[in-house]
């Protein structure tokens, strides 16, 4: 029989295994989830795995999803090892696309190329907002931040449904729920022709290594994990628990706000009840299965791009129901709580059963 | 002849890690008072284990009573007549001593007879102690006393004692020795577990030394000397301390009146606590833990800030609303009793848990140089002589007494003018106790003003200048280490300072008028 041995140092090798063994298990699930339903794994694996990279098109849809995935898991990442629990990115996304959409509806024909940053800005600035009355609540009155948040997600998506079907609705519409297209100005700067990818990218690419500077080459950053990790060892050292709880929602609020703004002057062109996509919570998955670590939650972005393109793929393709991305997320986030046993544990053969 | 009540024989058991016992043999006859005397990590604390059934040994047999066992929980060493009281206790804060004594007990007794079977058992041994008081209100001699009655009251054959001693006074370790007396005379055989060799010479019958794992020695107590039971202990004799004269300065720290309330409900408020310390002397703080130690050391080391300004005076600047780092950069240095995750993140390379306290390797910007922070980590390494993998070993890589000794290299590497050390050498072995002893004392002979907090009157009385005692949040007056003693400091932990404090006012007043006499 086998059994589980703690080790005496956390292994390193298996902390970066840990998410490839994950992957290769949800995969073979996965294929025993295509053989299930009756259909052929190959072609299965093939929408999931191979569709999206397969021309310079595929792989700009796969980064124009990836982008706003890990704009949010970066902002998670600094919440996350600090020890404070957003769980409500999706909320700070959703009033971050409005603020940014509000902005955006003020644009006229005369508008110059300024209004992006400023839509941009407006967007942190929503987000921040949002994550702000969590970290309010939570610093005032010591409310979890885990309920606040997801809470307001709700309240948010309210917020986002009163203003298209009142206030901003097109009054050219035909009375369905959005506003009116933005102007051509806002549109955020492409960075190609041929591709919806835009400088999303790049700013989303700038925040990684920013991340990573600020969490392994600064004091604040250092002050900020040690909050996480052993928050008695952060009072000693005279590091504010308060300044951490605030950078680290105002940080992963901005972030999710920013990803809001460009979602909705980048691919959306416009504000409808349908803004909100789940990245807010999808990011929660790519932040884990990144490792918190900024590399690695590039590489879980395209990942979870993946799932989400396979996905729709699949509902064409396959005749599979939208949710199967859900479930092939859920499955990657599981595994990968598993797998991580092995880093604190190791398995043993300890002869026959007893 | 009986069979031996216990006999434990060729036990081994491994961790991942490290050895923890390795072919222990020990025997324990009916009537006896064992000792198992080892420094911490010896393995004392895994043989218990075994034993009481909470860890499976690898190799060796347990036989009891003469009969071959194999205990594989600890509802099965109750069973067999085995009970053991843990160093921690595990009782509810909220619920009552009955209460708390009925919950481990068989569920077909009522509470009513439960308590009635504690006040038979407390009168039989002359445990004083009230069933109907919750626990919270209780000192910590009284909880030992409440686990012991729980123990006994299954009328166990061999009982097994993890350090009892560590939170008592000297007057309890008198009184909790009377019990274990009249419980072996009726034939109860005890496992005594403890490094205290003196209360070893003066309890137990026989003695079981344990070094690394391994036996070392199997002796009767009563026949030997502390130096010779420490031998078999460390191997080694510590070098004796040099204790050079005084020659104090400027007063560092000058508490006035502090006064603060509690936290957390279960904490102590503290009552216009007074104290001085100055340039170039030990000050110690003696009592038994849970007296308002832990209050006084936040409100010093500023990570409790709510005491008003004047009553924490740093070289004469108002500091009691300083947080750590202010307090910081006027010189005070803290070294916190728990070493893992307060005074070092457990997860981070001792290169970085430098940065808890230290700055030398930031520049600016707040950027983190890494060569200056791992040259800097070496030089603390290597100069306390730190057994650690490198400079990015984790902190919780580490052994107790050798991460204590990075810690508090890293506080004296930063020519504090005054530090705070709280217990030193809690669960740290021998060696590296006699080592941070000695880096205090040359401190102290540097010109630094150092205050010592620790349960351990011997180190105390070693290391210090001045005592103050501490007892439920109250400050005791000094008293000078050579007019100190064991017994009064054991009075004064229970707060009976005042009449000493009389009588020596009215001495000293005495002595003055004799002397305005004699010149008149």
């Amino acid at each position: 029989m086998f059994k589980l041995e703690p080790r005496p140092q956390a292994s390193k090798f298996w902390s970066y295994g840990s998410p490839l063994l994950a992957l290769l298990i949800t995969v073979l699930i996965g294929v025993a989830l295509f053989i299930a339903l009756g259909k052929d794994p190959v072609k299965g694996l093939q929408v999931f795995f191979w569709e999206p990279v397969k021309s310079p098109y595929a792989l700009g849809e796969l980064m124009v999803k990836a982008t706003p995935l890990l704009v949010i898991a970066l902002g998670l990442a600094v919440c996350f090892r600090s020890n404070v629990w957003n769980i409500g990115a999706e909320g700070q996304f959703i009033i971050g696309a409005v603020a940014a959409g509000g902005v955006a509806l003020l644009a006229g024909k005369e508008t110059g190329r300024w209004i992006v940053p400023v839509i941009l800005l407006a967007g942190v600035a929503g987000g921040m907002v949002w994550a702000g009355i969590t970290a309010l609540l939570r610093d005032r009155f010591n409310a979890s931040e885990i309920l606040v948040s997801l809470m307001l997600v709700y309240v948010a998506d309210m917020v986002l449904s009163f203003l298209v079907y009142g206030p901003w609705k097109d009054p050219t519409g035909y009375n369905f729920p959005q506003t009116r297209t933005f102007e051509a100005v806002t549109q955020i700067p492409r960075l190609m022709s041929g591709s919806r990818v835009s400088v999303g990218l790049l700013i989303a690419l700038g925040g990684a290594a920013a991340l990573w500077v600020f969490l392994f080459r600064t004091r604040a950053g250092f002050a900020q994990q040690v909050g996480g990790l052993a928050p008695a060892a952060a009072r000693y050292a005279g590091f504010s628990s308060r300044k951490a709880l605030w950078v680290a929602l105002l940080t992963s609020g901005g972030a999710a706000g920013l990803a809001g703004a460009l979602e909705v002057a980048g691919p959306i062109g416009q504000l409808t009840p349908y803004v909100p996509a789940g990245y807010g919570f999808a990011a929660i998955i790519v932040a884990f299965v990144g490792r918190l670590h900024p590399v690695g939650m590039v590489f879980s972005a395209v990942l979870m791009s993946m799932f989400y393109i396979g996905g729709e793929l699949a509902q064409s393709r396959l005749g599979l129901p939208k949710s199967i991305t859900g479930v092939f997320q859920g499955l990657l986030l599981f595994t990968l709580l598993a797998c991580d046993t092995l880093i604190a544990y190791r398995l043993k053969f300890t002869g026959r059963a007893t | 002849m009986s069979p031996p009540r216990l006999q434990l024989a060729h036990i081994t058991k491994r961790y991942p890690a490290v050895v923890a016992n390795s072919d222990v043999s020990l025997t324990v006859q009916p009537g006896e008072t064992h000792a198992v005397l080892g420094e911490n990590g010896a393995g004392k604390s895994t043989l218990m284990k075994i034993i009481y059934g909470s860890v499976k040994p690898d190799e060796g047999t347990v036989a009891f009573n003469g009969q071959p066992v194999q205990i594989r929980n600890p509802q099965e060493a109750r069973a067999l007549g085995i009970s053991m009281v843990f160093q921690h206790f595990s009782l509810f804060d909220t619920l009552t001593v009955a209460e708390n004594v009925w919950l481990g007990l068989d569920k077909s007794l009522s509470l009513k007879e439960v308590t009635a079977r504690i006040e038979a058992k407390a009168r039989e041994y002359g445990l004083d102690i009230d069933p109907g008081r919750p626990v919270h209100t209780l000192g910590v001699g009284e909880m030992q006393r409440v686990e012991i009655i729980r123990a006994l009251l299954s009328n166990p054959q061999l009982l097994i004692l993890d350090e009892p001693t560590s939170v008592l006074t000297p007057q309890a370790v008198e009184k909790l020795f009377v019990v274990l007396k009249k419980l072996a005379s009726e034939g109860c055989s005890i496992l005594y577990i403890s490094h205290k060799l003196h209360e070893i010479r003066e309890l137990c019958t026989a003695c079981t030394v344990l070094r690394g794992g391994k036996v070392t020695g199997i002796c009767d107590p009563r026949e030997e000397s502390n130096a010779s039971l420490s031998r078999l202990m460390i191997g080694a004799e510590p070098p004796a301390l040099q204790h050079r004269e005084l020659k104090t300065g400027a007063t560092v720290l000058s508490v006035k009146m502090l006064d603060v309330a509690r936290e957390s409900p279960f904490g102590v408020d503290l009552h216009d606590v007074s104290m001085q310390v100055r340039a170039g002397e030990v000050v110690g703080i003696a009592g038994v833990s849970g007296n308002g130690q832990r209050e006084l050391l936040y409100a010093l080391s500023g990570e409790d800030t709510r005491a008003k300004p004047g009553m924490i005076e740093v070289s004469g600047q108002p500091a009691g609303r300083m947080d750590p780092r202010q307090r910081r950069a006027l010189g005070v240095h803290f070294v916190p009793e728990e070493r893992l995750g307060r005074g070092a993140v457990p997860l981070l390379g001792l290169a970085h848990n430098l940065m808890l306290t230290r700055s030398e390797a930031i520049g600016r910007g707040g950027w983190i140089n890494l060569k200056t922070l791992e040259r800097q980590a070496l030089g603390i390494i290597a100069r306390f002589n730190v057994k650690t993998g490198g400079p990015n070993a984790a902190a919780k890589s580490l052994s107790g007494g050798n991460l204590q000794k990075f810690i508090v290299g890293r506080e004296i590497d930063a020519n504090p003018k005054l530090l705070i050390v709280s217990q030193p050498t809690w669960g740290v072995d021998v060696g590296a106790a006699a080592q941070i002893r000695g880096e205090i004392l040359a401190l102290r002979d540097a010109g630094c003003a150092v205050l010592v907090v620790s349960e351990e009157l011997d180190e105390l009385f070693e290391i210090c200048d001045r005592l103050h005692v501490m007892a439920k949040g109250n400050l005791s007056p000094s008293i000078d280490r050579a007019d100190a003693t064991v017994a009064q400091m054991g009075e004064w932990m229970s707060g009976l300072w005042h009449e000493d404090v009389q009588a020596r006012l009215a001495a000293i007043a005495m002595a003055a008028r004799e002397a305005s006499d004699v010149q008149a």
